[in-house]
């Protein structure tokens, strides 16, 4: 009865759309099922594998970014205590030679100081013995010019005494 | 000439002389009409005289067809499900690709048309297009059965008895307004009732494009000597065609007007009233 009431022209049927219906709602529960959530939830799954894997990959170039960064920092600041620690080495370095310097100019100061002494020293016991070995020397050289002088004389006396004895003979 | 060659000739030289004899069969009186083209034009249209009997209730082929290709289809899911989808990797092979490519296809046109709602959407897409392109194939196998009236037909596409068209138009239709319903409420009852005209041009134009192809294919085997060489090309290539253009079309309309009655609505920014200033305070 009610496929004769509501039959239509062209043949439509709202029974065989209902049946169409059906048999549509059951492809669509059973692909949605079986086939479309299962692959989708897949290529989520896929997809969340490789948004984590490229996270990690980015987070760990971020950590290296940052590693990289500290360590430039630390080379930078290394850099700068290497040459805050040269210059104190150096000033350190110059005051210590500037003390060595001193403490030898010091030294040099006494030994020149001691030498000019000895100096003056050796220079007076020098002067000392040359005046008494040259008074002694005087006194040898009078002592001898004295001696040599009586000598020759005496010599010379007899040498004359003798010519004239040898000369009175022969008037 | 080589051997190769030599094969290859042969095969153009038969080809020529098969379509030559095609030909000449053709232009002869031998081609007749097996019946009335009218009679075979309503039936295939009308199925008024090809009624077949389904648990017992007198239907159209095309009801029996959907039945079957629905079951074609879930026996494929399950047998995927089953046997493949436990074994999917990351990276895939050709037959898991295939799938992949079949859902994501649907997911994205989904997504593209539709960016504010488009999960239930993207599902129905996928089933859709399934039943409809599987369904339009389903009637290249051509698998016989008899009628009440003890003739034998063979099961055609189930989208080209006109009541499983308007099902699917109008189920598409629905589909746009729940999806309107849900994101806007009323306004998007309002968005979709709009389109008035949709439920019937979606429905028309599926059953027409796909009961042209089978008019046509009913009209070259309604002549004997045409039944040879010709339905290998409008048969399967009309056929083939209508699979992908009537898939496409279905799923890009609904996935378009889904996503434009599914849009939420661009608030205007409220502007305030500035209070005039009265002239005397302004010349003080």
């Amino acid at each position: 009865m009610l496929y004769n009431i509501a039959a239509v022209p062209l043949n439509i049927d709202w029974q065989q759309i209902l049946l169409h219906l059906l048999n549509f709602v059951i492809l669509f529960a059973g692909l949605y099922l079986l086939l479309y959530k299962p692959v989708k939830a897949f290529m989520q799954k896929r997809r969340e594998h490789y948004e984590k894997m490229d996270k990690d990959a980015e987070e760990t170039s971020k950590k290296a970014d940052a590693a990289r960064a500290e360590y430039e920092e630390k080379l930078s600041s290394c850099d700068r205590e290497i040459e805050e620690k040269r210059a104190a080495a150096k000033k350190e370095l110059d005051h210590y030679e500037q003390m060595r310097k001193s403490a030898a100019e010091e030294e040099a100061d006494a030994i020149l100081a001691e030498a000019r002494k000895k100096a003056a020293e050796e220079k007076r016991h020098a002067l000392r013995a040359a005046r008494r070995e040259i008074s002694a020397l005087v006194s040898d050289a009078t002592e001898k010019l004295v001696l040599k002088e009586t000598a020759q004389e005496a010599y010379d006396r007899f040498l004359d005494a003798a010519d004239d004895k040898h000369e009175e003979p022969r008037a | 000439m080589s051997k190769k060659k030599t094969a290859v000739f042969l095969i153009v030289v038969a080809a020529v002389i098969a379509a030559l004899v095609v030909g000449i069969v053709l232009t002869d009186g031998l081609y007749e009409k097996a019946g009335s083209v009218n009679e075979t034009m309503q039936d295939a249209v009308l199925h008024e005289g090809d009624k077949i009997s389904f648990f017992g209730l007198a239907v159209n082929p095309a009801v029996l067809s959907a039945f079957v290709v629905t079951g074609i289809l879930l026996v494929f899911a399950v047998t995927v499900r089953i046997f493949v989808i436990p074994k999917f990797s990351y990276i895939p092979g050709k037959f898991q690709l295939l799938l992949e490519q079949a859902v994501g296809m649907f997911e994205n046109l989904a997504k593209t048309n539709s960016p504010h709602r488009n999960n239930f959407l993207g599902a129905y897409l996928f089933a859709a297009g399934a039943y409809i392109s599987i369904g339009t194939l389903f009637e290249l196998v051509g698998i016989p059965w008899m009628t009440a009236a003890g003739a034998s037909v063979s099961l055609p596409a189930p989208l080209s008895d006109i009541n499983g068209a308007i099902m699917m138009g109008c189920l598409s239709y629905l589909v746009i307004l729940s999806g309107g319903i849900l994101s806007n409420g009323f306004r998007g009852v309002g968005r979709t009732l709009k389109e008035f005209s949709l439920p019937i041009s979606m429905s028309f134009r599926l059953f027409g494009a796909l009961l042209s192809g089978l008019l046509v294919t009913e009209l070259v085997y309604s002549y004997l000597a045409l039944s040879f060489v010709l339905p290998v090309v409008v048969g399967v290539l009309f056929t083939i065609l209508h699979a992908l253009i009537q898939t496409y079309v279905l799923t890009m309309l609904t996935a378009l007007f889904y996503g434009e009655v599914s849009e939420p609505p661009v608030l205007k920014p409220k502007t305030k009233k500035q209070k005039k200033v009265p002239s005397e305070v302004t010349s003080k």
